[in-house]
């Protein structure tokens, strides 16, 4: 086993409100070029740029997890990391689904999809920065049900996360993680294991927060395990 | 009614967008989800809100609405002042909580429902 330096929470310039310059050959770039072994994918309620990132992170060596920040019906944003492109497409499928709205790039921003080269392929015209109507029990147990990881995303922000929408965190919905986004938060709320993450908007933020996992392989099976801390599996504390 | 003769009446400290207090208010909306707002505020409306964070600019102004109140007193972020002194949209701020806020709006005329 290793230790593994991981961003679990970067947007790309398919997000609205993340700048143009977060395109997909430089996002990998400026990771590996940050000491990442492995970063997530996490744009609001799209994955659609995920492809191109993952393909100009290989020759680098870099791993790329899929995810989304799904917004949730009392606006919880959560983030879901998938084993593979199967449970990303259908996650994908699921909150497409369940999201209405047309973007007004004018008051939220562009929303591009482009390939590993930077190149624009398209623009999405989905209301991405809305809310879905599923609500927070539904999307943890979508993402579940997809062999998925759901982290409730920075707990110590004043908007948008679980605590600042509904005060507390139910026990009851399964959380496999929190994501904290500063030095706020210390201790980890409800006992749920905390992973330190960028929430990157712009390319000067990527990896200015990490995790460091002691796993085998940058997989979804491997991070859950060290999540759990089961099979010598856990997150190494900063000093 | 305007904006302006409301921030006289309650109070209301005007942080940003002061250039269209002259806005005409014709009925008000009270909600702290943005997705809410975007589908049911009707325009002209005073949206009265906890939210400080940027987005609440954007979706006024994607609405129409007549300006924002931030009860119990709540501070806007900043980059949310720059926002809205940019569209143009008046950000208050009432030192009283939603209820009380939303009570004397509607004692003073103006309603939640448009005939």
């Amino acid at each position: 086993m290793r230790v593994l330096h991981a961003d679990l929470h970067i947007h790309t310039c398919l997000s609205p409100c993340a700048e143009t310059g977060m395109s997909p050959f430089t996002v990998a770039r400026l990771a590996r070029q940050r000491g990442l072994d492995v970063i997530a994918i996490c744009d609001h309620n799209s994955a659609e740029n995920v492809t191109a990132v993952r393909t100009a992170a290989r020759p680098i060596g870099l791993a790329v997890i899929g995810g989304m920040e799904i917004t949730s019906q009392e606006e919880v944003h959560v983030l879901g990391l998938f084993p593979e492109d199967g449970s990303l497409a259908a996650a994908q499928a699921v909150v497409y689904e369940h999201l209405a709205g047309e973007n007004d790039p004018d008051m939220f921003g562009e929303q591009l999809v482009m390939n590993e080269q930077d190149e624009v392929i398209k623009s999405n015209h989905k209301l991405l920065i809305g809310a879905t109507d599923l609500t927070l029990e539904d999307v943890v147990q979508t993402i579940h049900e997809l062999g998925g990881l759901a982290i409730a995303s920075h707990v110590d922000r004043p908007s948008f996360s679980v605590i600042s929408q509904l005060g507390f965190i139910p026990q009851s919905l399964g959380l496999d993680a929190v994501e904290s986004c500063s030095d706020r938060v210390s201790a980890s709320p409800e006992g749920l294991p905390m992973i330190s993450s960028s929430d990157a908007h712009r390319p000067g933020q990527i990896g200015t927060r990490c995790t460091r996992f002691l796993i085998d392989d940058p997989t979804i099976a491997e991070i859950g395990m060290a999540l759990k801390h089961v099979g010598g599996r856990r997150i190494v504390m900063e000093q | 009614m305007t904006l302006y003769e409301i921030v006289q009446s309650l109070q209301l400290e005007v942080r940003a967008g002061e250039g269209s207090l002259s806005n005409e208010v014709r009925g008000g909306y009270a909600s702290d989800l943005l997705s809410d707002v975007l589908a049911n505020a009707q325009e002209g409306d005073l949206w009265v809100t906890l939210q400080t964070h940027q987005n609440t600019i954007a979706v006024a102004s994607m609405k129409g609405l007549a300006g924002i109140v931030l009860v119990n007193g709540r501070n806007p972020e900043i980059d949310t002042l720059e926002k809205a002194e940019e569209e143009k949209i008046p950000l208050l701020v009432s030192a009283l909580p939603s209820f009380e806020l939303i009570g004397r709006l509607c004692q003073s005329g103006l309603s939640g429902i448009r005939r």
